[in-house]
C-alpha cells in the first residue's frame, strides 16, 4: 500500500491556530472528565469509604488484569443536566480485560445519589448491554444502588428502554450464552433486587450488600413487622437462607476477588479471525491531528490528512479516487486489523454515494469493518440535482449502511448534519460505536442555515400581513435559534444524552478503534445479506 | 549552552546523559525501539521517537533515522552514548552534516583513532610506548616470520580494524604462525571488511590499565587518572577500580602525560580514554576509545567532576574551567557492572522479565541503573541491567562497601552476575592485589551458586508472584489476547 503524502506545513499559522484551538478543547475535555471521576460530592465519597467500601472506579481498578486498557463508556453522560448533580449518571460504565477476556462492566456510583438511576442513567446502562450483546462480551454488574431517583420517576419506569429493559436484557442475554454476573456491593432496593436476581451467578458482601423487593420502612408499612437491613436480606440471609446469592464475600477485595475467579472459569469464546498482520505506528504523527482539523467547522480540510494520522504507516489504498470527490473510500490497517474507512470531503452527491454503496458491499462481501469519518453537511440539494435522483442515490448509500453486517465504527471528525448523519452510520444505523471528536457538531442542520429558513417562512406570514421589514427584526428574529442550535450541537449536549458512546481525543482515536474492533471479534461476521437497492 | 540534545542510546547510559543534562536544564529527546517501548530510558523522557523494530541495525543503528528524529524534535545536538554508533566516524560525519553538534570527538579523530594501525604509528611518532610489533607491508608469509621471531614469541595476530576480541590470535611457535594470520585475516575481512593484520608482542600477565582524557577545542588537554579495568569476562571488563595498586606516583605522572600526548597526536577533543597494557613497570599504548567510558563514573567518584556535563559544555565551545593542578584524586572507588547473564554457563545473556528489583543505597553508593521492577529485558542488546560505584577512603574500604551494597541488591525473575562479583571482590588474590586480565579464568574457573542461593532464588521469585497482588494462575498471561491492542496498549483510558 503507498503512504499518504500529507500536504500539511505544520509551520504554516492556520496549523498553530487549529493547534491552539484544539489543545484548549483537549484541556476543556481532560478537565471535565477530571471532574466526573471523582464522582459524588466529597463529603460522600469520605462517607462511603469510612464504611470500608471502595469507590467504583477503585472497584474495576481491582477487577481488570494489571496493566491493560479500559475503554470506558460516556463518562460524561448527564453532564450539564440535573443540575449537575448526577456526574457520569452515577454508574460507570465500560469494557476492560479479566483474565485476559473482554467484559462489559456495568458499576453504580454510591457517591452519587446513592447509585439512583436517573432517565440517563438507565439510558447508559441500557446501552453497556447493548454492548454486550452486540460484541458478545459477558457482563458483570457492580451493584450498589437505592433503585430508581424518584423525583425522575415518570423518565425511568414505564417506557420501553426504561428500567424493565435492563432485566429484559439479562434474561436475553444470558440466553444468548452472554454470561451475567452480579457483585452486590451495597443497597439492591426493589426493582434492584433483579439485577442480581437475574444474573447467573451474584456475589454479595458481608455486612454491606444487601438484596429486598421491600425494604424495612416499606415492610413496617405494609405489615408492621420491625426488622434490619441484614436481617431482612443481607448476605447471611441470601446465601445460607433464600439461595438469592451464591458466593459470600467478606469485604470489597475478596467479592472482586471471586469474580475475578468466575470470570476465569467462563468458556473462551473463539474469536473471529481477521487477516491481521504486525501493528505499526502511523507514519505522520498523530498528535499532528491537533493542527490538521480546524474547530471552525466552516473551513474545509482534507479528511486524508486525518486517516494518515490513524491507520498504520499512514498506508492508505483508495478507491475510486478519482470520482464522487465528496467521500473518500479506501483500504488501510489499524494496529494491524483491516478496516474500510469512508471519509468526507465535502457534501454528498449522487457519485459520491454511488461511490460509498459501492465500497460497503466490498467490505461486506470481503467481511473487513468500516470505519465512517464524519465530517457532513448533508445531501447536495437544488432542481438540477432533484432531477438527477440525488435522493434515490442517497437512500442506496443509506441502505447499504443500514444492512451492511461487518462490524462498523463511527467517529465524528467535524459536523455531523441531517441525512448526512445516516449515510454516514449515525447512531440510529447500530455502529458497534460511535465517537465523537471535541471539535464535533451534531445538529439536523447548522443553526444558520435553520434560523434562514425559519425567517423565511416568518416573512412570508409578515408580508401578507403588510409589516415593513428591517435587518433587526430579522437578527432578532433569527437570535435564538441561533443560539439554541449552537448550544445544542456541542459534543457535550450529544454525549451528555448518549447520542454517542464518548468524547474522545483525537490522537487516541486509533488505539480506541482498535481496542473496539478487537471486542467485535468475540461474534463472527456474517455473510453479507442486502435488500432492494432502489435503482 | 547546547538548546536540546538527542540521546542516541538506550539503557543506563542513556538515563545517566538524561539526568546531567537535566541538572543542566538542558532538555532532551530519547529513541526507543519497537523492543524498547517501556524501557526506563523512555519512561523517564519527556519526549520520545520510536526509530524502528527491535534489531539494532534497523534502529539504534540506523544514521538517517536518529537524524530525523533530531531535526523532527528540534535537537541541535546528538549524545551518542557508548557502544552503537558512538564510534562511528560517518555517523559523527552525517550528524555534523546535519547542522547538529555531536557532544563527542571531531569525525576526523575518530576515523584516525579507529585504525589500530594508524593509530599505533601515529602514537610511536608522538613518542607513546607501543607494544613491540608492526605491519608487514609485503604480507608475505616469510616476513611476517621474521618480524615474529624479532618481537620474540608468544606473539597476538591482530585485525587492523578490528575490537572486541574479533580476529585475534595467540601465537606460542612458528610452526602456528601462518595458519594464525590466515584465520584471522578471513575473519578480519568478514568482521570488518578489511583483511589487514598485524603482529605484537603477547603479554601473558597484563595489567589493563586505562587512562581518562579530555579536552576542549581551545588546546587544553588534561588527564583524570588512570582506571585499572583487569577483571574481564569474554574480553569484556566486569570490575575496574581507581587508583590502580601496580601504579608509582611516578608512574602514574609518566602514564598520564602519555596520555595526554595521545590525545594531542590525534588533536582529540571531548572525552576520550587511552588504553595500555601494562606489565612490570612497563606500560604499552593499545588504543583510544573515542566515547564516554562504561566505567566512566569511578573517575567521577575520586576527582569530583561530571564527566558528561563536561562533555555537554565542551561541545557548546565552553573551554574546560580545570587545569591539570586542579585535578586532584580522592579515596578508592570501585565499579560493579550489574549483567542479566549467568556466570554458571560461561556468562551466557539471560534476558527475561524482573518480577522484582531492589537496589542498593547507602553513603558513597552509585546506582547507574536502566531497569525497573517488572521491566521485561530484551534479548536484542547488551545484557547490561546497571553498575554500582562505591567509594571508600582505602581500597578494602571500597570492596567492603561494593559487598554490602551488591549483598542488597534483590534482581528477582532473571539470572545475573551480582553474587559472581561479591566472590570475585572477595577472593584472597583480588584483595591482595593480583589483577590481571585472565583472573577470573585463573581464579574462579567453575564458578557455581550454592544450593542454598539457588532455593533462596525461587523463594524470592514466589514472594514476588504472590507480592504481584493476583493469585498466580495459568491463565494470567492474557492468552486470549496475545499480540491484540489490549495487551499492546497497556494501561489505557479516554
Amino acid at each position: 500500500m503507498y503512504r499518504i503524502e500529507s500536504k500539511i506545513d505544520t509551520k504554516s499559522p492556520e496549523y498553530r491556530q487549529n493547534q491552539e484551538d484544539n489543545k484548549r478543547l483537549m484541556e476543556q475535555l481532560r478537565d471535565r472528565l477530571e471532574t466526573v471521576r471523582k464522582g459524588g460530592p466529597p463529603q460522600a465519597v469520605e462517607r462511603h469509604k469510612s464504611r470500608g467500601k471502595l469507590t467504583a472506579r477503585e472497584r474495576l481498578a481491582k477487577l481488570f488484569d494489571d496493566n491493560t486498557p479500559f475503554v470506558e463508556l460516556s463518562p460524561l453522560a448527564a453532564w450539564d443536566m440535573y443540575d449537575n448533580d448526577a456526574p457520569g449518571a452515577g454508574m460507570v460504565t465500560g469494557v476492560g480485560v479479566v483474565h485476559g477476556r473482554e467484559v462489559v462492566v456495568v458499576a453504580n456510583d454510591a457517591t452519587v445519589k446513592g447509585g439512583t438511576y436517573f432517565p440517563i442513567t438507565i439510558k447508559k446502562h441500557v446501552r453497556a448491554q447493548e454492548v454486550a450483546r452486540k460484541n458478545h462480551l459477558p457482563c458483570i454488574y457492580l451493584v450498589d444502588s437505592g433503585g430508581i431517583f424518584l423525583p425522575e420517576q415518570s423518565g425511568t419506569f414505564p417506557d420501553r428502554d426504561h428500567f424493565g429493559k435492563i432485566f429484559y436484557n439479562q434474561a436475553t442475554l444470558s440466553a444468548l450464552g452472554i454470561p451475567q454476573i452480579a457483585c452486590v456491593m451495597g443497597s439492591c432496593t426493589a426493582g434492584g433486587a433483579y439485577v442480581p436476581a437475574m444474573s447467573d451467578e451474584a456475589i454479595i458482601v458481608r455486612k454491606q450488600g444487601t438484596i429486598f423487593i421491600g425494604g424495612p420502612p416499606l415492610v413496617k408499612a405494609a405489615t408492621g413487622e420491625e426488622v434490619t437491613d441484614e436481617d431482612l436480606g443481607g448476605a447471611d440471609v441470601h446465601c445460607r437462607i433464600s439461595g438469592t446469592a451464591d458466593h459470600y464475600a467478606q469485604n470489597d477485595d475478596h467479592a472482586i476477588q471471586i469474580c475475578r475467579n468466575i470470570v476465569e472459569t467462563l468458556d473462551r469464546s473463539k474469536k473471529f479471525e481477521l487477516d491481521r498482520t504486525k501493528a505499526e505506528d502511523p507514519y505522520y504523527d498523530p498528535n499532528e491531528l491537533y493542527g490538521v482539523v480546524p474547530t471552525d467547522l466552516k473551513q474545509p480540510f482534507d479528511v486524508r490528512e486525518v486517516i494518515a494520522r490513524i491507520v498504520d504507516g499512514s498506508r492508505f489504498q483508495e478507491f475510486k479516487a478519482l470520482y464522487g470527490l465528496t467521500l473518500v473510500c479506501g483500504f488501510a490497517r489499524i494496529h494491524g486489523y483491516p478496516v474500510g474507512i469512508l471519509g468526507n470531503n465535502g457534501v454528498l452527491f449522487s457519485e459520491s454515494s454511488l461511490k460509498g454503496a459501492h465500497f460497503i458491499e466490498l467490505c461486506a462481501k470481503r467481511k473487513i469493518p468500516l470505519i465512517f469519518l464524519q465530517n457532513i453537511t448533508g445531501f447536495i440539494v437544488g432542481k438540477k440535482y432533484e432531477h438527477g435522483g440525488i435522493a434515490r442515490d442517497g437512500a442506496k448509500l443509506v441502505h447499504a449502511v443500514a444492512n451492511a453486517q461487518v462490524p462498523k465504527f463511527t467517529v465524528i471528525v467535524g459536523g455531523s448534519y441531517g441525512a448526512g448523519n445516516y449515510a454516514m452510520c449515525g447512531r440510529g444505523y447500530d455502529p458497534n460505536f460511535l465517537w465523537m471528536w471535541p471539535n464535533g457538531k451534531i445538529c439536523v442542520m447548522g443553526g444558520e442555515q435553520a434560523a434562514d429558513v425559519l425567517w423565511t417562512v416568518k416573512k412570508a406570514q409578515l408580508n401578507k400581513q403588510g409589516v415593513k421589514l428591517t435587518t433587526e427584526m430579522e437578527a432578532e428574529f433569527k437570535k435564538p435559534t441561533l443560539a439554541k442550535y449552537e448550544q445544542e450541537s456541542s459534543a457535550y449536549y450529544s454525549t451528555a444524552r448518549l447520542w454517542d458512546d464518548g468524547i474522545v481525543d483525537p490522537k487516541k482515536t486509533r488505539d480506541l478503534l482498535a481496542l473496539a474492533i478487537s471486542m467485535s471479534l468475540n461474534t463472527p461476521i456474517p455473510e453479507p445479506q442486502f435488500g432492494v437497492f432502489r435503482m | 549552552m547546547l538548546k536540546k540534545i538527542l540521546i542516541a542510546n538506550r539503557g543506563e547510559i542513556a538515563v545517566r546523559i538524561m539526568r546531567a543534562a537535566r541538572e543542566m536544564g538542558i532538555p532532551t529527546v530519547s529513541v526507543y525501539s519497537e523492543a524498547d517501548r517501556e524501557a526506563l530510558h523512555v519512561r523517564l523522557a519527556t519526549e520520545a521517537v520510536l526509530l524502528g523494530p527491535a534489531p539494532a541495525n534497523e534502529s539504534y543503528l540506523v544514521i538517517s533515522k536518529l537524524i530525523d528524529a533530531a531535526k523532527k524534535t528540534g535537537c541541535d545536538s546528538v549524545h551518542p552514548g557508548y557502544g552503537f554508533l558512538a564510534e562511528n566516524a560517518e555517523f559523527a560525519q552525517a550528524v555534523q552534516d546535519a547542522k547538529l553538534t555531536f557532544i563527542g570527538p571531531q569525525p576526523r579523530a575518530i576515523r584516525a583513532l579507529g585504525n589500530k594501525l594508524g593509530a599505533r604509528s601515529m602514537m610511536s611518532k608522538a613518542n607513546v610506548p607501543t607494544v613491540p610489533g608492526g605491519e608487514v607491508k609485503s604480507g608475505s608469509i616469510d616476513d611476517f616470520k621474521s618480524l615474529a621471531t624479532k618481537i620474540g614469541y608468544p606473539i597476538i595476530v591482530k585485525a587492523a580494524a578490528g575490537g572486541g576480541g574479533k580476529g585475534m590470535r595467540i601465537v606460542t611457535d612458528e610452526v602456528q604462525l601462518q595458519e594464525a594470520v590466515e584465520a584471522a585475516q578471513r575473519e578480519a575481512k568478514s568482521s570488518f571488511g578489511d583483511a589487514t593484520v598485524y603482529l605484537e608482542k603477547y603479554l601473558s600477565h597484563p595489567r589493563h590499565i586505562e587512562v581518562q582524557v579530555i579536552a576542549d577545542s581551545f588546546g587544553h588537554t588534561i588527564h583524570l587518572f588512570e582506571r585499572e579495568c583487569s577483571i574481564q569476562r569474554r574480553h569484556q571488563k566486569i570490575i575496574e577500580e581507581t587508583p590502580s595498586l601496580a601504579l608509582t606516583p611516578e608512574l602514574r605522572t609518566k602514564m598520564g602525560d602519555a596520555a595526554v600526548a595521545a590525545a594531542k597526536a590525534a588533536s582529540y577533543i571531548s572525552a576520550g580514554t587511552v588504553e595500555f597494557l601494562y606489565d612490570s613497570g612497563n606500560f604499552y599504548f593499545l588504543e583510544v576509545n573515542t566515547r564516554i567510558q562504561v566505567e566512566h563514573p569511578i573517575t567521577e567518584m575520586v576527582t569530583g567532576i561530571d564527566l558528561v556535563k563536561e562533555q555537554i559544555r565542551i561541545a557548546s565551545g565552553e573551554q574546560l574551567s580545570f587545569s591539570q593542578a586542579d585535578v586532584k584524586m580522592r579515596g578508592h572507588a570501585t565499579e560493579c557492572r550489574i549483567y542479566a547473564e549467568d556466570p554458571a554457563t560461561g556468562f551466557l545473556p539471560s534476558p527475561g522479565k524482573i518480577l522484582h528489583l531492589k537496589e542498593p543505597v547507602g553513603g558513597n553508593v552509585r546506582v547507574d541503573s536502566g531497569v525497573y521492577s517488572g521491566f521485561d529485558v530484551p534479548i536484542y542488546y547488551d545484557p547490561i541491567l546497571s553498575k554500582v560505584i562505591t567509594l571508600g577512603r582505602t581500597r578494602d574500604e571500597s570492596i567492603d562497601r561494593m559487598t554490602l551494597a551488591l549483598k542488597d541488591y534483590r534482581i528477582v525473575g532473571i539470572k545475573n552476575n551480582v553474587r559472581f562479583l561479591i566472590d570475585c571482590l572477595n577472593h584472597p588474590e583480588y584483595r591482595a592485589g593480583n589483577l590481571f586480565t585472565g583472573f577470573i579464568d585463573k581464579n574462579l574457573p567453575e564458578w557455581a551458586e550454592s544450593e542454598t542461593d539457588k532455593e533462596l532464588d525461587a523463594a524470592y521469585a514466589g514472594a514476588a508472584l504472590a507480592m504481584s497482588g493476583r493469585q498466580v494462575s495459568s491463565t494470567d498471561a492474557l492468552p486470549d489476547l496475545e499480540n491484540s491492542p489490549w495487551q499492546a496498549l497497556g494501561s489505557w483510558e479516554l
